[in-house]
């Protein structure tokens, strides 16, 4: 196996090695295991977890973090940028009145108010030059659709984005999807078929991309169940299989319902337990009220997708469009959660913002 | 000096000497063996330093034939999903696969690219696997051995042909199949425990875990049994079988007087083989009750009343003071 020279040597000078490798070995055991020590309980303590429980003791139900991760705050929370209301006087006059070419949708809120309202949506969605007076760009456009659809969603889903009113008002603006970004982050297109030379379930899986949150799994779990409205449960409720036709879920579409769940734990930094007894995924006398949220905002996001953006789609241009279809950007969880279960933690978006936490006129409450 | 001779890892004793070609007896045995023999020592640390030759047959050709047309077959159909890339190929090879047919062709013959290549590779892999277990049970006869390992490795069959063919056919449809893919099986593994209520609530899957860990711990325990008695002879287990020494004498009286009860020099590799064999064996029945007979397995365990309730409520806002995080904290963070 060896060259001679080196066999010769070998043989030529015997020296005993096993000293020096019990040494060698021993030392670098050492080291490895004060490493691992370290890294665990040394300072800074990146392994230091809390875990936050989510049902009965003996089921397991819980959500782990790193307390490192768990204590960082959300970035975006610091530069979210508010100014509080000015409540209408007797003499206030109507924006529509005073400045020349102002958005029809807001003419009838103060000058003040109209001011504020402009300012702070430029700094929410990045765009500077947005509602301009006279402007009448597809931004404009879209502007004005979604300022109806964050009033409706306030006022009708409150059940989802404020989910908890007894510890005050969250709610949502601008700023919930875009974060200071004219494109919010983490929306999505539709993908098509991700492999070539294949058709059927063989076409939509089996590839890392985004949808597919990186797994194997099919990558059109968004557009079946958070564009389309299809079922995302796959149980059968009877044990016993009684007719053929009873529970038609394949293990395929078992494997679209696991990428959605995936995509769920990702958007809102959580894991199956947050939701679910593991035991019995379909029973929802073992779901947290979490649960009755997430589906609530399942029919949120079908609703914001298909009445609010789908109409969308002709006002965008062509590089605001999806690559593959032409469609437009579109919502999911994580596109105002951002990995985190509540997004901005519950971070007030209603009471500087009356304009748009309802669809008729803004209610100014005087502070007492 | 320090010197672990009976706590060893590697074996102590090789031999190199003139290749050893073994029997040549009435079956003409000598006849196929292929390969010339050499050795490493390498080899020799692990095992026999003697590398060949090899017994293939006609059967041993066949199935490494037919199991390379699967193989390639695999391989091909994940670089043409990446459109023929190498380099994508290498990037996704652990996200690649081989599907099985959509479920709406059921037992027919699908399309090439939805299916088709699935089963044509499948019956290539169903040849291969069977005609080297027929080698198996071949090379027995030859050796006039007992066929224990024919019918160890017929388990193992009997476990794969559940997953891919008796199943889907009592199924109805070959895309209950388990795809070729180092994730996409992994994804199969556990959409199929889900879509059945939770495959831990089927017995025979529980029967199929007792007997692998208990393989494994079987397995362990002899192992370090016999290596703690190899000082006294007690690696020779055939000689201590008819002819039982102190090395059986001390090892038996360790493991009952630890626990009451021990196995024979003889009796231990019935149960290794039993526990071996049996892993498959209820693996395989309780797969095949799985979507067959019963549709969801914790529902099944609630109804036999082997699922236990659990008091008490969900949802974090119950539990307040668990784990010193109040209840309005949000978890989070990536």
């Amino acid at each position: 196996m060896f060259p001679k020279w080196f066999d010769k040597w070998n043989r030529d000078n015997p020296t005993n090695i096993l000293g020096p490798a019990i040494l060698v070995g021993a030392a670098g055991g050492a080291i490895f295991f004060a490493g691992i020590l370290y890294v665990i309980w040394g300072p800074g303590g990146s392994y230091d977890n809390v875990s936050m429980q989510t049902g009965p003791r003996g089921t397991g139900m819980h959500v782990a973090r790193f307390v490192p991760d768990f204590e960082t705050q959300d970035p975006t929370i610091a530069e979210y940028f508010t100014l509080p209301p000015v409540p209408p006087g007797p003499d206030s006059e109507r924006a529509g009145d005073v400045i020349e070419g102002a958005e029809p949708l807001l003419a009838d809120l103060t000058v003040d108010n109209y001011e504020r309202l402009i300012t702070a949506m430029r700094q929410w969605t990045g765009i500077e030059d947005l509602l301009e007076p006279g402007l009448e760009n597809y931004q404009t456009v879209v502007a004005r659709s979604m300022i109806q659809m964050t009033q409706e969603l306030n006022e009708l889903w409150g059940a989802h984005v404020n989910a908890n009113p007894d510890t005050g008002n969250v709610g949502v603006s601008c700023y919930t999807c875009h974060r200071g970004e004219p494109v919010p982050t983490h929306s999505w297109f539709k993908l098509g078929p991700v492999n070539d030379a294949a058709a059927g379930w063989a076409a939509n899986q089996n590839r890392a991309t985004v949808q597919s949150q990186f797994t194997a799994l099919p990558s059109d779990a968004l557009e079946k169940f958070l564009l389309e409205d299809n079922a995302i449960n796959v149980h059968d409720l009877d044990p016993r299989v009684s007719r053929a036709d009873a529970n038609p879920a394949t293990v395929q579409d078992t494997y679209r319902t696991y990428s959605l769940m995936n995509y769920f734990s990702n958007a809102l930094g959580v894991n199956c337990t947050f939701c679910h007894n593991t035991r019995a995924f379909y029973d929802p006398a073992q779901n947290t009220p979490q649960w009755t949220v997430a589906n609530l905002g399942i029919i949120m996001v079908q609703e914001i997708n298909n009445d609010w953006l789908g109409p969308l789609t002709e006002e965008f241009p062509e590089e605001r469009l999806g690559p593959v279809f032409g469609d437009v950007a579109k919502v999911a969880c994580a596109t105002c959660h951002k990995g985190y279960q509540q997004p901005m933690h519950r971070l007030d978006m209603i009471s500087d913002w009356p304009e748009l936490a309802t669809t008729g006129e803004p209610v100014y409450e005087i502070e007492e | 000096m320090f010197r672990p001779e009976y706590q060893n890892i590697f074996t102590q004793v090789q031999v190199q000497g003139a290749p050893e070609y073994g029997m040549d007896n009435e079956n003409n045995m000598a006849e196929e063996r292929a390969l010339t023999p050499g050795f490493s020592s390498l080899a020799g640390w692990l095992g026999n330093a003697q590398i060949g030759p090899i017994y293939l047959g006609w059967t041993g050709l066949v199935s490494i034939a037919t199991g390379l047309a699967w193989f390639v077959i695999v391989g091909l159909n994940m670089l043409a999903h990446v459109g023929w890339s190498i380099p994508e190929f290498l990037r996704q090879l652990f996200w690649l696969a081989l599907e099985p047919p959509s479920p709406e062709y059921g037992l027919s013959f699908p399309p090439l690219n939805d299916g088709g290549w699935f089963l044509i590779a499948s019956f290539f892999l169903l040849i291969s696997v069977m005609l080297w277990w027929v080698r198996s049970y071949q090379l027995a006869v030859m050796h006039k051995m007992g066929k224990h390992i024919a019918w160890a490795f017929l388990a193992a069959i009997w476990l794969f042909l559940v997953l891919g063919l008796f199943r889907p056919i009592l199924m109805g449809s070959w895309s209950e199949a388990v795809p070729y893919g180092i994730f996409p099986h992994l994804d199969w593994t556990t959409a199929f425990s889900i879509r059945y209520g939770n495959l831990y609530y089927n017995p025979f899957h529980a029967l199929s875990i007792v007997f692998l860990y208990g393989s494994a711990l079987l397995f362990a325990m002899h192992g370090a049994t016999i290596l703690a008695v190899t000082r006294f002879g007690g690696d020779r287990e055939l000689e201590q079988i008819v002819d039982r020494g102190t090395a059986s004498e001390r090892a038996a009286l360790f493991w009952r007087w630890t626990m009451g009860f021990n196995a024979t020099m003889e009796g231990i590799h019935r149960w290794a083989w039993w526990f071996a064999v049996l892993t498959p064996i209820t693996g395989g029945i309780g797969i095949l009750l799985t979507g067959t007979v019963v549709d969801n397995w914790f529902l099944w365990a609630v109804e036999k009343n082997f699922a236990p309730a659990y008091e008490g409520l969900y949802g974090y806002e119950a539990y307040p003071d668990a784990g010193g995080i109040p209840a309005t904290a949000t978890m989070g963070g990536q």
